[in-house]
């Protein structure tokens, strides 16, 4: 997927004045954010349950090797065939030898971001294949050649009238305005596409180290069909994904759909093993699981680990203030909100991605929120000072910090740096005491005034009064 | 008890009040109170903009001024959460420093988080009449806890009537630097709050943080609403809300 990260404050400010974008965000509040208050209300002991999911995660990161080739050896086992990728292309490449390998034209996909991170359907069309994707959201996408906004919920940008529009246009069908008739016709257009396919792709929730099995949670049961159906099913996860036990993933599941839609549980909860054996009705002949890299490894080790621990729930950013206004198309990649503030800069490069650990005001919703309890304002803060510390702030900035921070540690030039900037913020304040303009802080009053200072300290004031 | 209070630069400059404040409800109690007048920052705007080498050098500046206090007290939940959560993060790798780090942590306090859970406050010295609606300020909430205390202080007052908004614990947009860097998204932010400020039809909204009230006025004014108070938690308890301007 194409990086615009480096635009991100032209693009929020783009999506601030989208009314109808604004509108379709208001779902956050109502569907994910009040919808988890109420699943989390409903787990008694959910302190616990998040402890131990952490617990989990964490513990997965620090052994990741070990459980990665326990998975290897026990897929192996089973008949699945295990492929390593260090980058999103090298994914590209294994999908399209295996497609050739086993002579496959028709792709159907499950809704897959590591998908997302390699740019696939791409890749794949350009080597002939036919790719549809079957996640209702991601095949309105797909319709209308747009990126995901969202990792749970890719087309929540979207409002129902537009996607009766782009439906009627797609199918030449009378334009439906019911969210059930519009579901109906996507149905309609996809179980042929399912019952033609050859190939599968799918992403994956989690990976089970003990059975070497691939675990997914859908909504839609498209999941299922793709991943059953065709000859061929190749997954394809980031290496962080792998949990030790099918124990451990019935934990995580407790607080993935709490924390991502406020359901108890999906509709649809998959564990899909090795391939259809003899005898067997259901399956693909053929399984290949594809583990990614792309920089993930890089964090381990750092202080940027914990980052690993995220199941791809989606609450950091349902909760985020800042998304909540500018939507995940500001963000510029696959991951939006904090974790994506978080990630991207590491996947595609600090420099590329400039103002995302920025864009936030540290307000701490999503750690709160965070299932796995992973400390993004933490994670964002110490991107900032690698920021720092390789040059990239812009000098401006830079001179303002370290002028401050150097009048704050001589008490005597603070003082009367401090006098000189009241006396004239409150002259400028004038008689209703309010700042309009303020050199330097133009983002501050392009939208807001400044309460002007009343012309004293609280040092000096304080020192008048002890000193009579 | 000796007690320390750290104004805040941002108090020291933009609203002396807010430290005076302080000090009137420190003092009712009967608290020594001391105030170094050497202090000024901090360290949260280096800190938060990646900046740890400055942050360092003021947290140890911040420890040499607060040596001898039994408590450190601020009229701010977003600097008391530098110096209770952070400072031992800056320090982690430095076992020696750390120690005083830890100690200087440990008898830390948000104001309201002071006078309710170590001085137990009955009385408050203030009188207000009016209805008022609670903002609360991010660090003071998520790192430090505070919510009840600085309600059930206005429920002491028996003038105020607290009329609660929506989303009373969504961040209003400051965010230190966010809110220059960022104007538009912050402004946003601000917006909303400012809206369910006013859907309560409180006279006066109040909060913790001297950052998130500049903002929330600032925004208030601009939108020409000149009539909503906008007051730290301390003016209102100490009855100094009107002395400011």
């Amino acid at each position: 997927m194409e990086v615009t990260a480096m635009h991100f404050k032209r693009k929020a400010a783009e999506n601030l004045g989208d009314e109808k974008l604004q509108q379709a965000l208001e779902k956050l509040q109502t569907k994910f954010v009040d919808g988890r208050a109420a699943a989390i209300a409903e787990l008694p002991n959910f302190g616990e349950v998040r402890d131990a999911a952490a617990e989990i995660r964490d513990k997965v990161v620090r052994h990741l090797d070990r459980y990665l080739l326990h998975f290897e050896q026990e897929a192996a086992a089973r008949g699945t065939v295990v492929h390593w990728a260090e980058t999103g292309d090298e994914v590209n490449r294994i999908v399209a030898d295996i497609a050739r390998q086993h002579g496959l034209h028709k792709v159907v996909k499950s809704k897959s971001m590591v998908s997302e991170e390699c740019g696939l359907n791409e890749a794949l069309e350009s080597q002939g294949l036919n790719v549809l994707e079957t996640d209702l959201g991601e095949y309105i996408l797909q319709l209308a050649h747009e990126p995901p906004s969202h990792i749970v919920a890719p087309v929540v940008h979207k409002s129902k009238e537009d996607i009766s529009d782009l439906f009627s246009r797609h199918h030449a069908s009378p334009r439906k305005t019911g969210i059930a008739e519009l579901c109906r016709e996507a149905r309609e257009v996809l179980r042929p596409g399912f019952l033609s396919a050859d190939l599968g792709i799918s992403g994956a929730n989690f990976i089970i180290a003990e059975t070497g099995s691939v675990l997914i949670v859908t909504n839609e049961g498209n999941g299922r069909l793709a991943t059953t159906l065709p000859r061929v099913h190749v997954a394809i996860t980031g290496i962080e994904k792998v949990v030790p036990t099918l124990e451990d993933a019935t934990t995580l599941l407790r607080l993935l759909p709490r924390s991502a839609t406020g359901q108890s549980i999906t509709n649809y909860v998959s564990v899909l093993t090795g391939t259809k054996e003899k005898g067997e009705s259901d399956g693909p002949e053929h399984f290949h699981i594809i583990l990614l890299d792309n920089g993930r490894s890089q964090l381990l080790g750092t202080e940027l680990q914990p980052m690993l621990r995220c199941i791809r729930c989606g609450a950091c950013m349902n909760h985020c203030p800042v998304y909540q206004n500018i939507g995940g198309h500001a963000y510029g990649w696959v991951y939006p909100g904090p974790m994506g503030s978080v990630l991207t800069p590491v996947f595609v490069g600090l420099e590329n991605a400039l103002d995302l650990p920025n864009a936030s005001t540290f307000c701490g919703e999503c750690a709160v929120v965070c299932p796995v309890k992973i400390p993004l304002p933490d994670l964002m803060r110490h991107l900032r000072h690698q920021q720092v510390q390789r040059h990239l702030r812009p000098w401006t900035e830079r001179v303002a910090l370290r002028l401050w921070s150097w009048v704050a540690r001589h008490p005597a030039v603070y003082a009367l740096f401090t006098r000189a900037a009241v006396r004239l913020l409150g002259w400028l304040g004038g008689e209703k005491k309010m700042l309009h303009h303020l050199p330097g802080a133009s983002g501050w009053t392009k939208g807001r005034d400044m309460p002007a200072p009343s012309g004293r300290t609280f040092r000096e004031l304080y020192q008048a009064r002890r000193s009579p | 008890m000796r007690v320390g209070l750290f104004v805040t630069c941002l108090v020291d400059l933009m609203r002396p009040s807010i430290g005076f404040a302080a000090l009137r409800l420190l003092k009712n109690v009967g608290c020594e109170v001391v105030v170094p007048e050497s202090q000024t920052c901090c360290g949260q705007p280096g800190y938060n903009s990646g900046d740890r080498k400055s942050a360092k050098s003021l947290a140890l500046k911040l420890l040499r001024e607060f040596k001898d206090c039994d408590y450190v007290v601020l009229p701010s939940g977003s600097c008391a959460g530098m110096i209770k959560v952070h400072y031992p993060t800056l320090f982690a790798n430095e076992p020696i420093v750390l120690e005083s780090i830890k100690r200087l942590s440990g008898c830390t306090y948000e104001l309201t988080d002071f006078l309710v859970n170590v001085l137990k406050i009955e009385k408050i010295p203030g009188h207000y009449s009016g209805t008022l609606t609670y903002h609360d300020s991010c660090s003071g909430l998520r790192e430090l806890g505070v919510q009840a205390q600085p309600r059930a202080l206005l429920a002491k007052m028996p003038g105020v009537t607290l009329t609660e908004m929506q989303n009373a614990t969504t961040c209003c947009g400051f965010g230190g630097t966010f809110s220059v860097k960022f104007g538009d998204i912050s402004t946003r932010m601000a917006d909303k709050k400012c809206a369910n400020i006013t859907q309560t039809g409180a006279g006066a909204v109040v909060a913790g943080d001297l950052g998130c009230l500049l903002n929330i006025e600032g925004r208030l004014r601009r939108n020409g609403d000149l009539r909503t108070k906008v007051l730290h938690v301390a003016e209102v308890l100490a009855g100094m809300e009107d002395t400011w301007k």
